[in-house]
């Protein structure tokens, strides 16, 4: 493995971290259209926390594939033809919730409009279900060939461990998108997501529990790396509790970075687990691994001059676009 | 499973192309849009008119609309590779990953992060500023166009390559020549006016039917007369850059060129063209045809004699170069019928969008009343707002049908670069159902323009979206930043 491999797999790994930290919150913000929001005018608000900034955030799973495709292309073609139809469920859901918010703002009827914020509400929910479905299935291992195709079954991807790998990444957005309301609004609202979050906390520490106790017995995570997967474990539970504190405290900074971290570690977790590899197979011999899946040394260094000297100026602007909308919304008034 | 003689090179073929040409209903339009409405906010910022204020916010919402849709098609675009094509993908990774990524970083977050300051900050900010913001939205989807051009470029004209003889893959030796294909810079302009052209024509439709109802006369004469100002140069700025792009393919993609021409025998030092003709394929022949005289010469050279090759003639050609590596089975021979009329009605139309621009800036001047009386005139300019649509798609026709039988030009055919570990039931389900989302996504785009046009400039912004700051939901009240 060359060190540029490795930036590669740190920078696709940093690409995802801030794809699920960003859209983590505008998934949980878009599932609470419907059943947080009581009338047109809180959804109205709920939406607008987001409205500026979802389309940036979902730049970052675009860059993340790219970023994929130029420099591992046979981890993203084994990745993206092996989980065909996870990968088609989860288009249909972001194309749905994306459009959601531009047509449910322009559509004459309360029906209409009813059906728009469905569409936000359950293209969300699906979207983080199934990314965490994904990624879980993704590190138990998959039938994959010689060739790198892989050719996945039903159970291969829905058991149990992908099922609880959803729900864990469902929650983590609920929550995060609520911490991320208590940032943007006032009054009601407000209010409202500070007494949702005392509920969910709980039960997302079941399933955080559920899923570590799942990836000892489903992956080779805790036998082939211990020490890092243990430490990174607690890390998860550690900043999803501080997040709890800053609940139950109303600290509501520390809240979103806790939820924002935790998402994060599980990425983390993800990544160090699947190194040196980028796909597992049941067969440990055709697993992927960085060093026979990248792009030339050539790509890889043309890439990572022009990454490192585009992606500064974009967080720049991408940072101060959030500093531009920093100031809170007000909940409509009846709901104060 | 059903046997429908369906097969998964069919079935992603079909995906890749109604993929694409939805995407691309909507690209050219948002690109083309952003100029336009950038164009009209510059004027406000300095004539100080408010009339250009509006015409920048009402046209800017179709802007958005169009913006919207045109991002989420483009995921399946991206994800469509990996998808259907896991051996393009792996044979083309080295090349094509890097305009791809470079596409998301450098052009994607420019444009949606600035398209969410645009939306949401009238008023907010200096007029001059603002204004910046679209143009940055323009220039980031143009350069998003850029890169994903570069990328088909080496698709059409593989430059700047070896082949890892290990792997058997392509591999970058050269991005400045990567980037530097002729073909790209071919492409990429024709690519950029015909959006201009698009977003032009739709609103000078769009005008047209208004002003048949005596709506807003001033209002949609004022941007009548932009969207044609800017419809005329782009327009031949398009048949300009189109001839450049035509004449490039004559030595670059013969077979391309003659099949645009319907060109089964090798042309004669006369030059005649064929107007309209008809083909049998199946036996490579002219059935019939009106020709022209010189007039393929013209086109091809620029002067009265020479010849051009045809496609008997270059599928020979084809056969022997590449019978050693592919086999003697394979058919060089495009579609033909697809490409002479879709290079048939592209061009046609460049030349129909120039002569509307004439006729309606005469007709349109300022102190005439011509443009009022001349309905027959804004009959013909209300129905030519769908022409673009389908020219875009003529074009992409020509392009990517005129490759065929490869995927990347004499490297790799389409044929091996599909997955193979993806069945015919999941691809179906898959084109069945983007199928009902497009029908879907495109009815709501024309019930949502035709809504926003009937409304009127004057309508008050109730959507509590792109009303962006303007609701009573003030934002800037005392209590907001009450942080208890």
């Amino acid at each position: 493995m060359t060190s540029l491999q490795l930036v590669w797999f740190i920078l696709i790994g940093v690409l995802f971290s801030g794809f699920f930290f960003l859209e983590g919150f505008d998934f949980g913000v878009g599932m609470l259209v419907k059943s947080f929001a009581k009338n047109s005018d809180e959804r109205d608000v709920v939406i607008k926390t987001i409205g500026p900034h979802w389309d940036g955030n979902e730049v970052w799973l675009i860059t993340a594939g790219g970023a994929m495709f130029a420099s591992f292309p046979m981890w993203y073609a084994t990745l993206f033809s092996g989980f065909y139809l996870i990968l088609f469920l989860i288009l249909a859901a972001l194309i749905f919730r994306g459009v959601s918010f531009e047509f449910r703002a322009n559509m004459k009827t309360d029906t209409w409009r009813s059906f728009w914020e469905w569409a936000s509400t359950i293209g969300s929910f699906c979207a983080a279900f199934l990314f965490g479905m994904l990624f879980t299935a993704m590190i138990a291992g998959m039938p994959i060939d010689k060739n790198g195709d892989m050719t996945a079954h039903f159970g291969d991807y829905v058991n149990l461990f992908s099922l609880v790998g959803g729900v864990a990444v469902t929650v983590l957005s609920l929550v995060h998108g609520l911490n991320f309301i208590r940032l943007k609004t006032s009054g009601g609202l407000r209010d409202r997501a500070l007494a949702w979050n005392k509920i969910l906390y709980p039960v997302l520490f079941a399933g955080e529990v559920l899923f570590a106790v799942l990836l000892f017995f489903s992956t080779d995570f805790f036998a082939k790396k211990p020490m890092t997967t243990t430490a990174i474990v607690v890390a998860l539970v550690i900043f999803t509790a501080l997040a709890y504190w800053g609940v139950l405290g109303n600290h509501e900074w520390l809240s979103f970075v806790g939820s924002g971290l935790s998402l994060i570690s599980v990425v983390v977790l993800i990544f160090d687990g699947l190194f040196p590899r980028v796909m597992i197979a049941n067969n440990p011999a055709n697993s992927l691994l960085i060093k026979n899946s990248s792009n030339s040394p050539y790509t890889l260094h043309l890439m990572t001059i022009l990454t490192f000297s585009i992606l500064p100026i974009v967080l720049i602007y991408f940072i101060w676009s959030y500093w531009v909308f920093y100031k809170r919304l007000a909940s409509p008034k009846q709901s104060a | 499973m059903l046997n429908l003689g369906l097969d998964i090179l069919g079935l992603a073929r079909f995906q890749f192309g109604m993929t694409t040409v939805f995407h691309f209903f909507f690209v050219p339009f948002s690109i083309g849009l952003a100029f336009v409405v950038a164009v009209m906010e510059t004027m406000y910022a300095i004539k100080g008119d408010e009339d250009y204020k509006k015409m920048a916010q009402f046209w800017g919402k179709m802007f958005l609309y169009s913006f919207a849709v045109g991002v989420v098609t483009g995921i399946i675009q991206e994800f469509q590779f990996g998808m259907n094509w896991s051996e393009y993908s792996r044979f083309m990774g080295d090349i094509f990953g890097a305009p791809l990524a470079i596409e998301a970083l450098a052009a994607f977050f420019l444009e949606s992060t600035f398209i969410g300051m645009w939306m949401f900050t009238w008023g907010r900010f200096n007029k001059w500023v603002h204004t910046l913001f679209i143009w940055l939205v323009m220039f980031g989807s143009s350069l998003s166009a850029l890169w994903i051009l570069a990328a088909n470029s080496f698709m059409q004209n593989p430059l700047g390559y070896i082949i890892n003889q290990q792997t058997g893959h392509v591999q970058m030796v050269s991005f400045g020549k990567v980037i530097g294909n002729p073909q790209l810079w071919n492409e990429f302009p024709h690519v950029i006016f015909g959006a201009f052209v698009t977003a032009a024509f739709v609103i000078a439709g769009c005008c047209a039917w208004r002003l048949l109802k005596k709506d807003h006369v001033d209002f949609y004469r004022k941007s009548l007369n932009v969207a044609l100002v800017i419809g005329l140069i782009f327009s031949l700025g398009s048949i300009a850059t189109g001839d450049l792009q035509s004449r490039y393919l004559i030595n670059n993609q013969p077979m391309k060129f003659a099949a645009m021409e319907g060109l089964y025998k090798n042309s004669t030092n006369k030059g005649e063209w064929a107007a309209v003709s008809g083909f049998n394929t199946k036996q490579h022949k002219t059935t019939w045809s009106v020709d022209v005289p010189y007039v393929l010469n013209l086109l091809s050279y620029h002067k009265t004699t020479g010849t051009v090759k045809g496609m008997n003639q270059i599928n020979k050609d084809m056969h022997a170069k590449y019978d050693k590596k592919f086999g003697s089975d394979m058919n060089y021979y495009v579609p033909t019928k697809t490409l002479f009329w879709s290079f048939r009605i592209m061009s046609g139309a460049g030349a129909l969008f120039a002569l509307l621009a004439i006729v309606g800036l005469i007709f349109n001047r300022k102190r005439s009343q011509l443009i009022m009386k001349q309905r027959w005139f804004l009959y013909i300019m209300g129905l030519c707002l769908w022409l673009p649509f389908v020219v875009n798609t003529a074009g992409w026709f020509i392009t990517e049908f005129g490759r065929y039988p490869w995927i990347v030009y004499g490297l790799l055919t389409i044929a091996d670069a599909v997955s193979p570990n993806v069945s015919v039931a999941s691809l179906l389900t898959t084109n069945i159902v983007y199928f009902a989302m497009f029908a879907i996504m495109g009815l709501i785009m024309i019930i949502l323009c035709h809504r926003t046009l009937k409304a009127g400039p004057d309508a008050e912004n109730t959507d509590g979206y792109s009303a962006g700051d303007t609701k009573e939901l003030d934002p800037y009240s005392k209590g907001a930043f009450n942080h208890d």
